[in-house]
């Protein structure tokens, strides 16, 4: 049980066996979550480094949990306690790191492609764990992780994926794996959140948000980041909330129980009400825990883990 | 490459001597005496170094109106001299060299630094003056005065001027003094913070999205503006069908007007990006298939003059780097000939003399240069190529200062050998 690619980069082009791989793999590690001792000893004395090169709260958390309940050690980097801020660039930044010798980095990074780069310059395993608006894989497995336990299959699904699509590497990576899967996918946003070509990629485009939650088993309602709002890409939250927001009121129209995701962190009172979010519908936590099983998966199978007896 | 001072005669002997003026191509050789012609065609002469040119194509040295010598201020990436040494490997005597210098060559004063700089060059180099006071696109430049000075034309190349109101008056003014204005054709809204052809590409690499419309509208708005000033004007480094389909359409009505191509976006695509490579990060940038075939196309039936590689060094920190932070731009004069030579005659079969046509006499009938370069006692230019030779772009054919190239481990087609100008020889 292996997977084909030595890094985990992104979802496109990802092969769908590894992918179900990677899924089948974290419902085992599920149950090792569940037992009162969450700790198997499979990465023992395996040294990764999670370099952050972007504030991050949840997907740090995620994985350093991840982490330490494989028994690996673990460092912490990130930018803002580094010497990135006096002026080292980014090749010797991450030269250093890998000769102090560790076996895998996962790094988050604001700009497209730094992972790749990233694989040019060290021996290590590659994790990416967002790079600027291009993929975040791990995000999109354990959302893919969650649908499968919801509903247990992915193939056929109908996914609506909701809110600002243009600078969501969580939404690149979802439409990349939930093709690949066998699902269908319709995006739904403002059309100045909507990249113009995102249509090549076999996703549907749908400005009409009730259309789309009529069509859908399940919705991944996006973050909405405040600070696009003024720049002409959407004009105000009332605005957004009325055309896009996700409420009881507009989900009590239709008779099917669609399925609430989000990955987090949430704005509650603009693209999600707090009564959707913490509704029965909603899977937001069983994601939070499926994103620390998903990332043992990966971490196992990229750093050839030894399966527990 | 080594250069030394022609001795009295050189005959190059026994090529095939490609004329673009007159559209002939035959066998022959070249006299040259005293660095000056003295014969073309069958030559007989005694007491002459000959230099074997069988299987070898003779013509006219080539002329490039879009280089980035960065002197003053940025020296560290390349100089008027370290350029020169580029150009004369790439087989180009005669360049134009753009004024985003730091400071800008903006006033005649910077303009005679560069023309006394490049009077000491191995190349003929002609400055090429600011169109506004320090680029910034708002006050006119002495134009009169650089153009005294020696500039042979005007823009603010790197940066576009944005105002049309002020676009308008360079050309009025540009044009009362007969010399073409260039425009870096972008209209800075519509970029964006695009770092790459707005596209399926980018939005599979996540990257901010160039559309082809910020060019074309610009194009479009600079040849409307020519017409209404009646001023010369050049369109460089076009890339987008867009822009030929608007030069091909103003080119009926309107007769000042030229265009430019670079290699590498008759070259590349941006499918080539898919690894984030930094060397094809460019403005403006490596555009779609469509594109490229409309350039190539636009070529091909005259809508675009000329070749110009844009050669724009950058230092290994400034391309080393991710994406978003790597420095636009790459260099060109030594991998051009090759590059145009293995994409437009050898993949589209398009004839040798149009694409010599594009490196040579085109580019200095846009610039009022000397073009019977293969008239007697003419001081002579010229460039002698293997057409044949399939050769790999490596770090060893690099004369720059920089060796920022996507074209590193291209295999190229067409390769220079000689290159000869203000009386010295340069054999490669």
């Amino acid at each position: 049980m292996s997977l084909k690619n030595r890094h985990l980069l992104g979802l496109e082009g990802y092969p769908a066996e590894d992918i179900q791989t990677i899924i089948d793999t974290a419902f085992t590690f599920r149950e090792v979550l569940d037992r009162p001792i969450k700790k198997v000893p499979s990465l023992q004395g395996q040294t990764i480094v999670n370099l952050f090169f972007e504030n991050s709260t949840r997907t740090r958390i995620s994985f350093e949990l991840a982490q330490k309940r494989l028994s690996a050690d673990t460092v912490n980097f990130s930018a803002s306690t580094s010497s990135l801020k006096k002026g080292e660039s980014f090749k010797d930044t991450v030269q250093n790191i890998e000769a102090m010798k560790i076996d895998a980095c996962v790094m988050r990074h604001p700009t497209p492609g730094a992972p790749l780069r990233l694989t040019e310059y060290v021996d290590a395993v590659v994790i990416n764990a967002g790079d600027g608006t291009h993929e975040h894989p791990t995000q999109a497995i354990l959302d893919m992780t969650s649908l499968q336990e919801k509903f247990g299959h992915i193939k056929g699904l109908k996914v609506g994926i909701i809110g600002d699509i243009s600078h969501s590497r969580v939404a690149l990576s979802n439409i990349h794996g939930l093709i690949t899967m066998g699902a269908k996918v319709t995006l739904c946003g403002p059309a100045t959140l909507i990249p113009p070509h995102i249509t090549d990629l076999g996703v549907k485009v749908n400005h009409n948000i009730d259309e789309v939650i009529a069509w859908a088993d399940a919705l991944n309602v996006l973050r909405i980041q405040m600070e696009r709002m003024g720049v002409s890409l959407f004009p105000s939250v009332r605005e957004y909330r009325s055309l896009f927001g996700i409420t009881t009121e507009r989900l009590a129209k239709h008779k099917k129980e669609v399925v609430i995701m989000h990955p987090g962190p949430m704005n509650r009172g603009v693209e999600i009400e707090s009564a959707v979010a913490d509704g029965d519908q909603a899977i937001i936590l069983d994601q939070v825990l499926n994103g620390v099983a998903s990332r043992m998966a990966i971490l196992f199978l990229l750093l050839g883990g030894k399966a527990e007896s | 490459m080594k250069i030394k001072k022609l001795v009295k005669k050189t005959l190059f002997k026994g090529g095939t001597i490609l004329d673009p003026v007159n559209e002939k191509s035959f066998k022959g050789d070249v006299l040259i005496e005293n660095g000056k012609i003295a014969g073309v065609g069958k030559v007989s002469a005694k007491n002459v170094d000959v230099i074997d040119c069988t299987g070898l194509t003779i013509t006219h040295g080539f002329c490039d109106l879009h280089v980035h010598f960065r002197e003053p201020g940025r020296e560290d990436k390349e100089t008027l001299q370290s350029g020169s040494k580029a150009a004369l490997a790439g087989g180009f005597t005669r360049v134009c060299v753009m004024p985003n210098t730091d400071p800008p060559i903006d006033s005649p004063e910077s303009v005679r630094f560069i023309a006394e700089k490049g009077a000491e060059c191995p190349i003929h180099i002609h400055p090429i003056g600011a169109a506004t006071k320090g680029q910034k696109g708002k006050e006119l430049t002495e134009m009169g005065g650089m153009a005294a000075e020696g500039a042979v034309a005007f823009s603010d190349d790197g940066l576009p001027v944005m105002d049309g109101g002020v676009m308008r008056r360079v050309l009025e003014y540009g044009g009362m003094l007969e010399k073409p204005v260039i425009n870096h054709a972008e209209d800075v809204c519509l970029r964006s913070d695009g770092v790459m052809n707005e596209g399926k590409m980018s939005t599979k690499l996540g990257l901010p999205g160039n559309p082809v419309e910020a060019e074309g509208i610009m194009v479009h708005r600079d040849l409307e503006l020519a017409k209404l000033t009646g001023a010369k004007i050049h369109v460089p480094h076009m890339s987008t069908k867009q822009s030929v389909d608007h030069v091909a359409e103003m080119k009926k009505h309107y007769d000042n007007v030229s265009a430019e191509v670079a290699p590498h976006h008759l070259f590349f695509t941006d499918k080539d990006l898919y690894t984030f490579d930094t060397q094809l990060k460019v403005a403006p940038p490596i555009r779609s298939k469509t594109d490229k075939k409309a350039l190539i196309e636009g070529l091909k039936n005259g809508t675009i003059d000329c070749i110009a590689t844009d050669h724009a060094p950058h230092t290994i920190e400034e391309k080393e780097t991710t994406f978003d932070l790597a420095a636009f731009g790459m260099i060109g004069l030594e991998s051009c000939l090759g590059a145009v030579m293995k994409v437009l005659v050898q993949e589209k079969g398009i004839d040798l003399m149009t694409v010599i046509k594009a490196l040579t006499v085109n580019p200095r009938e846009v610039m009022g240069f000397n073009t019977s370069l293969c008239a007697d006692k003419t001081p002579a230019e010229i460039t002698v190529f293997d057409a044949g030779e399939t050769w790999e772009f490596t770090k060893n054919n690099i004369y720059s200062k920089s060796s920022n190239s996507p074209f590193l481990g291209e295999s190229l087609v067409g390769k220079v050998k000689y290159t000869v100008v203000k009386g010295f020889l340069t054999s490669l």
